[in-house]
């Protein structure tokens, strides 16, 4: 047992769940100040965080255990994400390597039990926003394995510790054409996966549009305080993912205090960077009909198909 | 005599005595003392076929009055373990149709019918020879068709999907005595082991190959031969349909891996491609209509084509490999494959038992009557939940392994030590990476459909709100094939062993126990111990499940009758997403392959054609293989039948002028 990769999982689980409100605080930051609002402040899904918290849950008569182990269950599988991650240190735990099919599926862990959670909640919209989510994320999955296996191919391995330490040591992969097919594959991907424009706008509330939110609606108090924190974690994950994918330095490959220290300050700035471009750019984008968005899964698909393909007949 | 001697002949004599009891106990006991024998056979099965699997060996010889080798019965390591699945599933199946079985399905037909069906279906993979095969394979067929039309006098579906059935059946076993018919004629010889002597490069053998994998994909539901498993599995009584789905369709995957690594191995490489197209689209369509489908039994069905289509993916996958010497790929590609059929037995006996409860405390098996099932029936709610995230493919569980040692496979499976194998190959690998990502993304739509509609949620119908559970043994059953599914989900590694060890000593190389009990796979450098996940994910859940505690004792739930009504009440239970909704974005992005129908019919109020009175929607989604390949082959018939019955017009002149002309026939064909 590598007890320096343990310690670096710890400190990743424990920064990230600082960092993840903060990231959706900066991200709905940047989008008012494109928009010419005032904004609540960067510290404002902290504070709402804490209020959950203190308030009582209110639960439908008829709803079942799920209401209540279902929003945990989510919030695990993103805890578990941070665990596998390489995000702050490019280490691996023995025995729970950061496999990518792996993590594909702890991934879908939290899709299904946010989908149940809209299904329990026994009304009309609940169940719009669960099939309208299931179906989105039965889509993805292709691109999203497809992807991965298209990053595993110059390393010859599925564990992404390997794959970013690869990327470290020869940069030339990250800007070979195969590489960056995937990466822009993998970012649809992940864009639809967490709910983000042009699959669902995040900010819209009682909208037939809407996919996120509509599962949410029914859940209340600290339910609904998990649920918030699982889709930030998840969503400050993959993007914390995407940056040491296309940016790997500074991630920390040694355990020394100064290794960490840099990785933290590193990914910290990554994904904020990320996050606030991922922002900027949605002010200029439009959700797209829920209809169109297996077209622009098609899409990614192809990327992905073709990075795959490309990689086997160039190389 | 050896202990598996001894094990296949008790399955014998246990079925005869099984049937014997069953004729003479009086109606009241029949059930009870059925049950026990049926799962007496069946625990003689699993122990035979354990013995079997771990080396042991003993044959079982019937001499025959005909000129013809005798039958024998001598199980290798892989029939051993095709033996134990059929055997497991068996004893559920008859535990939980002690309390199950009723009325006609608790006829003495009925038992005495369970009874030979499963030695037949357990017998199969002993069989060391043609002869004995095909018998152990019509007595299992013949014996599925009585238990299926066991309940024919409640409605016409019964025996429709009986005639398909034996219809299908009888074609699946003519197909293979044609296709042993021709390799025992290459090999002058009807044992299996003098049938290895034909070279697999041969044009026969090419034929061979053909003729025996349409057979057992007819009987393992590949499409477009599937299409008896949508009408016999909701049609025969839930017990019936968990062994027929979770047991006799592996029989056809058995067939298939006999043909392909013990009769003919190492064939030609499009045997691998052919496998590779069948399954990939088996797995497609089938789980796009196990997406669709509202009878739960219906869609339990379509998702058997989907698994048994990623198993001959995995086998196809397998072979093509091989036939390049991708070898340390592709045997892990054939373990996985192994592991799949393990695990859709464990996940899909406890789907159907749980449909089957859900049948018996409610009468319904349309999802969109469903809801509210999992307060009401707790014990079949867990057992069906586990059950679906195994269908689902989901970790902890056993299709999860599954799943991720066949990508492991195919992702390794295109280039060894650096060097591209072959062109087709690495267009095919990614292909199939991308089938199963999308089969496995559309089966967790399904289950979450097929769990959620049922048993989350408020009922939608009376019929549903007064549901209770169900009795003992119809609780203990799936929950027992429920703790095989986490069982092997957690501890893969020795499994994966054990089924490497079925395939041959040199599989045995690729696959290694890490860990407490993980699954490492050494040639390509890949291992997972799900416990160690399990492990990280109860560390994490500290911390929240401590917050959680705390604060629950000075913020209670409350408990609202209408929780976010704003000022309205609470909708009616109709108004909930069903089934069908559930489904529907995804029969409209999947339009082109499904082609539902959709009949709309409006009536306006007398006064204003602006105003609506009621609008009735109908919407059928057919199986388009058996409207477009079948519905055409069918009616040909018909009209072919149409024509041969002029010539019976019931005049005895023409009937004698026939048998005239025939006899002059005859004359002039032994005169020439």
């Amino acid at each position: 047992m590598n007890w320096s990769a343990l310690i670096i999982a710890v400190i990743q689980v424990v920064f990230f769940v600082l960092l993840a409100p903060l990231l959706i605080g900066v991200m709905r930051q940047v989008r008012a100040k494109l928009e010419g609002r005032v904004g609540a402040g960067i510290w404002q899904p902290w504070r709402d965080l804490r209020k959950l918290l203190v308030k009582d849950p209110v639960r439908a008569e008829d709803s079942s255990w799920l209401q209540r182990a279902a929003p945990v269950t989510l919030l695990v599988s993103s805890l578990l994400l941070c665990v596998l991650f390489p995000l702050v240190g490019a280490m691996t735990v023995t025995l729970i390597p950061g496999d990518l099919f792996v993590v594909v599926s702890v991934l879908l862990i939290g899709v299904v039990a946010l989908a149940l959670v809209g299904l329990d909640s026994g009304t009309a919209f609940g169940g719009m926003g669960s099939s309208r989510h299931m179906m989105v994320a039965a889509l993805v999955e292709p691109t999203l394995l497809l992807a991965v296996y298209a990053l595993s191919i110059p390393t010859n391995s599925s564990t992404l510790a390997i794959i970013v330490e690869t990327r470290l040591e020869t940069p030339a992969v990250i800007l070979s054409p195969v590489s960056m097919l995937a990466m822009v594959a993998l970012i649809i991907a992940i864009m639809a996966e967490t709910g983000r424009l042009p699959v669902d706008n995040p900010s819209t509330h009682l909208e037939v549009t809407m996919l996120h939110e509509a599962m949410l609606l029914e859940s209340s108090g600290r339910d609904l305080a998990w649920l918030e924190l699982g889709s930030s974690l998840k969503l400050a994950a993959l993007l914390g993912l995407v940056a040491n994918l296309l940016v790997p330095w500074g991630i920390a490959t040694t355990s020394s205090a100064l290794a960490v220290i840099i990785g933290l300050v590193a990914i910290a700035v990554k994904v904020l960077l990320l996050g606030g471009l991922l922002a900027a750019g949605e002010v200029f984008l439009a959700k797209v009909r829920l209809f169109r968005v297996p077209e622009l899964v098609a899409g990614s698909f192809a990327l992905s198909f073709l990075a795959v393909t490309a990689s086997y007949l160039i190389a | 005599m050896t202990a598996v001697t001894a094990g296949l002949a008790a399955q014998l004599v246990l079925a005869l005595l099984s049937s014997v009891l069953t004729f003479s106990v009086p109606a009241r006991a029949r059930s009870r003392v059925s049950g026990i024998s049926c799962a007496l056979i069946s625990t003689a099965g699993a122990a035979t076929g354990a013995l079997a699997l771990a080396g042991g060996r003993g044959s079982l010889t019937i001499p025959l009055a005909l000129p013809v080798d005798p039958l024998t019965l001598s199980p290798d390591r892989l029939g051993g373990l095709f033996m134990l699945v059929a055997s497991a599933v068996g004893i559920l199946v008859s535990v939980y149709g002690i309390s199950y079985a009723h009325g006609p399905s608790a006829s003495r037909t009925s038992w005495a019918a369970l009874a030979f069906f499963l030695v037949g279906m357990q017998l199969v993979p002993a069989a060391a020879d043609a002869m004995s095969f095909l018998l152990m394979w019509e007595v299992m067929a013949l014996a599925s068709t009585a238990l299926l039309l066991a309940d024919h006098a409640h409605g016409r579906q019964v025996s429709s999907a009986t005639v398909w059935y034996s219809a299908m059946s009888q074609l699946s076993f003519l197909l293979l005595l044609g296709g042993f018919t021709v390799l025992s004629a290459a090999a002058e010889s009807t044992s299996f082991s003098a049938m290895r002597a034909v070279s697999s490069q041969s044009p026969t053998a090419s034929i061979v190959f053909v003729i025996l994998i349409l057979g057992f994909g007819s009987k393992a539901g590949l499409v477009p031969l599937h299409v008896w498993l949508p009408r016999a599995h909701p049609e025969a009584p839930s017990h019936i349909s968990a062994a027929m789905s979770a047991a006799m369709v592996k029989m056809g995957v058995y067939g298939a891996l006999l043909v392909c690594i013990r009769l003919l191995p190492d064939g030609p490489a499009w045997w691998g491609v052919l496998l590779l197209i069948l399954g990939g689209i088996s797995a497609m369509y089938g789980i796009l209509q196990a997406a669709v489908a509202s009878d739960v039994k219906k869609l339990l069905a379509y998702s058997t084509t989907e698994n048994v289509g990623l198993i001959f993916l995995g086998l196809g996958a397998s072979m093509l490999l091989r036939s390049y010497d991708a070898t340390a790929a592709a045997d892990v590609a054939i373990i996985a494959a192994l592991f799949l059929v393990v695990s859709h037995a464990a996940f899909k006996a406890p789907l159907f038992l749980g449909a089957g409860s859900i049948l018996h405390a409610t009468g319904e098996r349309n999802l969109d009557r469903l809801g509210g099932l999992g307060r009401r029936m707790p014990w079949t709610g867990a057992a069906f939940g586990i059950a679906s995230l195994g269908a689902a493919a989901l970790p902890i569980t056993s299709g999860f392994v599954a799943e991720w040692m066949l990508l492991q496979g195919l992702i390794h499976g295109a280039r060894v030590d650096g060097e591209l194998v072959s062109l087709p190959v690495s267009i095919a690998m990614p292909l199939a990476v991308a089938v199963i990502a999308l089969t496995a993304g559309l089966a967790l739509l399904t289950f979450v459909k097929a769990y959620g509609i049922a048993f989350l949620a408020r009922p939608r119908s009376p019929a549903a709100a007064s549901a209770h559970e169900v009795p003992a043994l119809m609780r203990i059953a799936p929950l027992i094939g429920a703790v095989a599914i986490l069982a092997l989900g957690l501890l893969p590694g020795p499994v994966a062993v054990a089924l490497a060890s079925a395939i041959g000593p040199e599989a045995v190389m690729n696959v290694r126990t890490i860990g407490l009990a993980g699954v490492g796979l050494p040639s390509i450098g890949a291992l997972l111990d799900p416990v160690g996940l399990l492990i990280a994910a109860a560390l994490v859940a500290i911390p929240v499940l401590t917050i959680i505690v705390v604060t629950s004792k000075r913020h209670p739930q409350r408990v609202a009758k209408l929780v976010w009504g704003g000022g309205g009440e609470r909708n009616n239970p109709r108004m909930q997403y069903t089934a069908t909704s559930y489904a529907e974005p995804l029969l409209r992005v999947f339009d082109d392959v499904l082609q539902p129908s959709r009949d709309v019919q409006v009536t306006h109020v007398d006064e204003s054609r602006y105003l609506v009175q009621r609008i009735k929607v109908e919407q059928r989604v057919s199986d388009r293989v058996e409207t477009g390949l079948y519905r055409p082959v069918l009616s040909f018939a018909d009209r072919i039948g149409v024509l041969a019955r002029r010539l019976q017009n019931g005049s005895i002149h023409r009937y004698l002028g026939y048998s005239f002309a025939a006899l002059l026939v005859v004359l002039v064909a032994v005169s020439l």
